[in-house]
């Protein structure tokens, strides 16, 4: 490691090529490992998962057969090659229910997920700048004691609601008791509001707490002081000078906040029955439909590691200091 | 530990917290032992009920009473929690000291896996352990075990990497105190306390991640019944009682916030240093600013020219809210600067003089108060209410220097914009003419390649090339005064006489008064015609630069300029020191406040403050016993003088 990263420094590329080519080759060490535990998931589980799925009274003959066509009677390196060999072609295996292409049953699976998510990301974001950075202002130094603890216990309290509780209140408020909104599905626009606002909801408390104390933290430095030395009017100290500073702090935990989001979206999709991945993993592990596991484990794993990526890039991009702070 | 603990609870936050999780607790324990029974009955006259008043929130599709199984279920809720929690500290444990135990490259193979882990999330770490060790109980506790184990381990390497750095480790290592011994004995203890907290903080985690999976039907089985296990049945009949659904959840929501509530409430006690309970001597409160006795008695020697002046300034106070009353580190500070006058002030750390000085740009963030009776800036009033031409007018001719080049940039925006921003804002420019501006100010300063270093970031500049970007953003303006607070010490040494230089030659070119704060008497001595000394928030002597020398009536001038080293030092001596220690602005005495240090003090000096008074011509001094110095002192400041200059021209 010390001499890749010697050699990009002594190179003449630029930093930001270094950067980036660092970041991809973590992204790739990831893939393996979330690849290779996959890959190993079906090995580890104690006895014979084809027999589990089948049920114990199956005929011992339609296990082989099963297990044949699987290619789980072959040796486990020749196993781990036509795994590989099929990740690079598209090939995800076949469902051991509904005998669907594993790929397949992912795409149609994955928009709603996508979707889901995204939304409920925009949305915490959009809540949580505009809060958090205007608490940070109001409670700056030590201002407006009563307002901070009101908004600090609030989204205490909300953070520490898990999204899909969240959403089993919503459900009875606005679906059952006033009927704005429906109970499940996935149809129109309407339908989309209560998962959306109870993946958001949480996410957007935490976040907002976080932009403030960022906020806060960047209103007291000297460049802050520096900026009010030059009699900028009070706008363009917070939104030109502190803002942007307090994003890239923020940037990072928003981050780990998304990828937790991907993996909230299993259980809210439960709660409102979404067609998504997070309600077919469910219905896989019980039914014991391990390729269908397998391909959406990874599909789940390889959305964080992106989003990762996309963040740490976005860093770079954000605070010209990171390329050189990257040891 | 335990007493920290127990500060912590004593808090509004953590007394609340606490109760909540130990009423968590002992229901955990009663419930089971009590209500099993009621909770398991199976009545079929009276299936999927609503409230009622025997059965408070109605009943499930067996005709079981929904409360006594909320309540049986904290049992079994809490118990899966602690033991997943407990499986996930252990393993987060090994992990995070195994790298501190083996090889090297062992050590580093695990922490790298461990920081992949560590960035999926719990929940889907959990569900693939699910996958592994079978749907059910006992698979779920090692799921999420398995899954919180990661954190723990991060948190575990990152607290013993910091412990191993500490003195008294490499003191036992010197000691011959064995890997395990050192890790046992001396790290694992100084680590426990945050461990202990985030454990806490975890199992709230682990309780919510549980009611999940048994939600999802992948935690607890049937007949079995936990929170998540309940939430799941009463999902399915929530149009018909709404409370089957809802109160489980609440009930998650309520224990995991006490485990949640408790750890934060602990680590923020824990963040901050406990409380000194018994002080000594209470602290004796100064009078605050707005209604302190203005010093009034003496008029500076520059009041009739005011005219002429830049800056005036009378009985200037700045004070603090403290926690035994206010801290005022500016108590009447009264001095006039004429145009293109320079003057220094200075002090040691702590007499006021940054505060003086950032009270004179009307800088003092809340909650700090500043009171005057008269502040003007080229004669207009800066006590009233501020407005949008004052603003302009300070923009344009009021500039400040700060300490740290470094941090005084926004390390996010290119210079140029940082630059052009005061000349699009006060001066009416639109971008271009206003980036021109900045590159011909970048010039002034003497900073090469202007165009280019304009696109630069702050942090692709040198700290002295930082500092005089700061100056250049100074004269963006056509500044009448330029307040630079130590604007040479966080640089070296030959960098110093350059910023000095150029200091004095903007305001020879374009006669601007300058005020310099410094604590270094040489570095005012070379720029300025008048000094200021401060001490414990009052100007003590008001003096020509070139009295400095040997011609200082204050005794704590003169304890300053002996302290200065020379040429002539004897090297083998120790350096002199004013003797004694900084007033305190918490607590400044009665009389003069150099009394406890001065070797002239007597009954007088610790009874009344005495007022700063003109001796000579420009000459004020605030001291009952004033007298010159003798002849050393001049000698050796000329000398060392004489020396910074050849510095400065070798430079």
């Amino acid at each position: 490691m010390s001499i890749a990263t010697r050699f990009v420094a002594d190179a003449t590329v630029s930093p930001w090529t270094g950067f980036v080519a660092r970041r991809i080759g973590r992204l790739v060490v990831s893939l393996w490992v979330l690849v290779t535990a996959s890959f190993l998931m079906i090995h580890l589980i104690p006895g014979d998962p084809v027999r589990a799925a089948l049920g114990s009274s199956a005929p011992g003959a339609l296990v082989e057969a099963r297990r044949d066509a699987l290619g789980l009677n072959d040796p486990l390196w020749l196993q781990y090659a036509h795994y590989l060999q099929g990740l690079f072609s598209g090939n995800l295996g076949t469902s051991m229910t509904s005998d669907l292409p594993v790929a397949q049953v992912i795409g149609d699976r994955f928009p709603a997920t996508f979707e889901m998510a995204g939304l409920a990301f925009l949305l915490a974001v959009l809540i949580a700048v505009p809060v958090g950075a205007l608490m940070g202002v109001l409670t700056r130094g030590g201002r407006r004691r009563p307002t901070e603890l009101a908004f600090t216990s609030t989204s205490i309290v909300v953070a520490a609601i898990p999204e899909f509780l969240l959403a089993v209140g919503l459900v009875y408020l606005f679906a059952i008791q006033l009927g704005w909104f429906p109970v499940a599905g996935r149809s129109d626009a309407n339908s989309y509001v209560l998962p959306v606002v109870s993946m958001a909801l949480g996410s957007a408390a935490m976040l907002s707490r976080i932009v403030r104390v960022e906020m806060l933290s960047v209103l007291g430095t000297d460049y802050i002081r520096t900026a009010r030395a030059k009699r900028l009017p009070n706008w363009m100290i917070y939104f030109r000078h502190a803002l942007p500073n307090a994003l890239t702090a923020t940037l990072t935990i928003g981050g780990l906040m998304l990828s937790a989001m991907v993996a909230g979206t299993v259980l809210v999709e439960n709660v409102f029955a979404w067609p998504g991945l997070g309600s077919t993993i469910v219905a896989s592990i019980l039914a014991k439909d391990y390729p269908v596991v397998q391909g959406v484990v990874l599909v789940y794993g390889i959305g964080v590691l992106l989003v990762n990526l996309l963040v740490d890039i976005a860093l770079g991009m954000l605070d010209p200091r990171s390329t050189i702070k990257e040891s | 530990m335990a007493a920290r603990w127990l500060a912590a609870l004593k808090t509004p936050a953590g007394a609340v917290s606490a109760a909540m999780l130990f009423l968590v607790l002992a229901m955990a324990v009663i419930a089971p032992i009590l209500w099993t029974g009621q909770a398991e009955e199976i009545n079929t006259r009276a299936i999927l009920q609503g409230p009622s008043p025997e059965h408070l929130i109605g009943t499930d599709s067996l005709g079981r009473d929904l409360f006594f199984r909320l309540l049986v279920a904290t049992g079994l809720s809490v118990k899966l929690a602690l033991a997943a929690t407990g499986i996930g500290v252990t393993a987060g444990l090994v992990l995070g000291v195994v790298p501190s135990l083996l090889s090297r490259r062992i050590g580093r193979l695990v922490t790298a896996f461990v920081n992949i882990a560590v960035a999926f999330p719990g929940l889907l770490l959990a569900m693939f352990f699910a996958v592994i060790f079978g749907v059910g109980q006992t698979g779920a506790v090692l799921a999420i075990g398995l899954a919180t184990a990661p954190s723990f381990a991060r948190l575990t390497q990152n607290l013993v990497a910091t412990q191993s750095e500490r003195d008294y480790i490499a003191a036992a290592k010197l000691a011959g105190v064995g890997k395990v011994q050192r890790l046992l004995r001396h790290i694992l203890p100084n680590i426990a306390e945050p461990l202990v907290v985030t454990a806490t903080i975890g199992a709230g985690g682990s309780l919510l991640a549980f009611a999940g999976l048994s939600f999802l039907g992948l935690g607890v089985q049937p007949p079995a019944y936990d929170w998540g296990r309940l939430l799941n049945e009463g999902l399915n009949d929530i149009y018909v009682n709404p409370l089957a659904a809802l109160a489980p959840g609440l009930a998650v929501v309520i224990a995991g916030l006490a485990f949640n509530l408790v750890g934060e409430a602990v680590a923020e006690t824990l963040g901050t240093p406990m409380p000194v309970s018994g002080r000594g001597a209470a602290p004796q409160r100064v009078p605050q600013a707005s209604t302190a006795k203005p010093y009034t008695a003496a008029e500076p020697s520059t009041d009739g020219a005011d005219s002429k002046a830049v800056l005036t300034v009378r009985d200037l106070f700045v004070s603090f809210p403290g926690p035994a009353g206010p801290i005022t580190p500016v108590r009447g500070v009264s001095f006039s600067l004429a145009r293109g006058e320079a003057v220094g002030v200075v002090g040691e750390s702590g007499s006021g003089k940054t505060q003086t000085a950032l009270a004179l740009a009307q800088l003092v963030e809340h909650p700090g108060n500043v009171s005057a009776s008269r502040l003007e800036f080229l004669g207009q009033d800066q006590l009233s209410s501020p407005s949008r031409a004052r603003r302009q007018l300070l923009g344009t001719s009021f500039a400040m220097v700060f300490q740290d080049p470094m941090k005084s940039f926004n390390p996010t925006m290119r210079i140029g914009v940082q630059l052009a921003e005061v000349a699009q804002r006060h001066l009416g420019m639109n971008r271009r003419q206003a980036l021109a501006r900045a590159a011909d100010r970048l010039r002034a300063v003497r900073i090469p390649a202007a165009e280019r270093r304009l696109r630069q970031y702050p942090h692709e500049f040198s700290g002295g090339m930082r500092q005089r970007a700061m100056i250049g953003m100074g004269i963006m303006g056509n500044p009448d005064l330029i307040v630079a607070d130590e604007p040479t010490t966080a640089l070296d040494v030959t960098v110093q006489q350059q910023v000095l230089r150029l200091l004095s030659s903007i305001k020879e070119e374009n006669h601007v008064a300058i005020l310099l704060i410094s604590h270094d008497l040489t570095l005012v001595a070379q720029v300025c015609e008048r000094v200021l000394v401060m001490y414990a928030g009052r100007i003590v002597e008001d003096l020509p630069a070139s009295d400095l020398a040997g011609r200082g009536m204050h005794p704590y001038t003169q304890a300053l300029l002996a302290a200065v080293p020379d040429m002539e030092t004897d090297r083998d001596r120790p350096l002199a020191v004013v003797p004694g220690r900084p007033a305190d602005p918490s607590q400044v005495p009665v009389g003069c406040a150099f009394a406890s240090r001065c070797p002239k003090a007597d009954d007088q000096c610790t009874r009344e403050d005495p007022q700063l008074v003109e001796r000579e011509d420009g000459h004020r001094v605030a001291c009952w016993h004033p007298s010159r110095g003798t002849g050393r002192e001049r000698v050796s400041v000329e000398l060392k003088l004489h020396a910074v200059a050849l510095q400065g021209e070798a430079s």
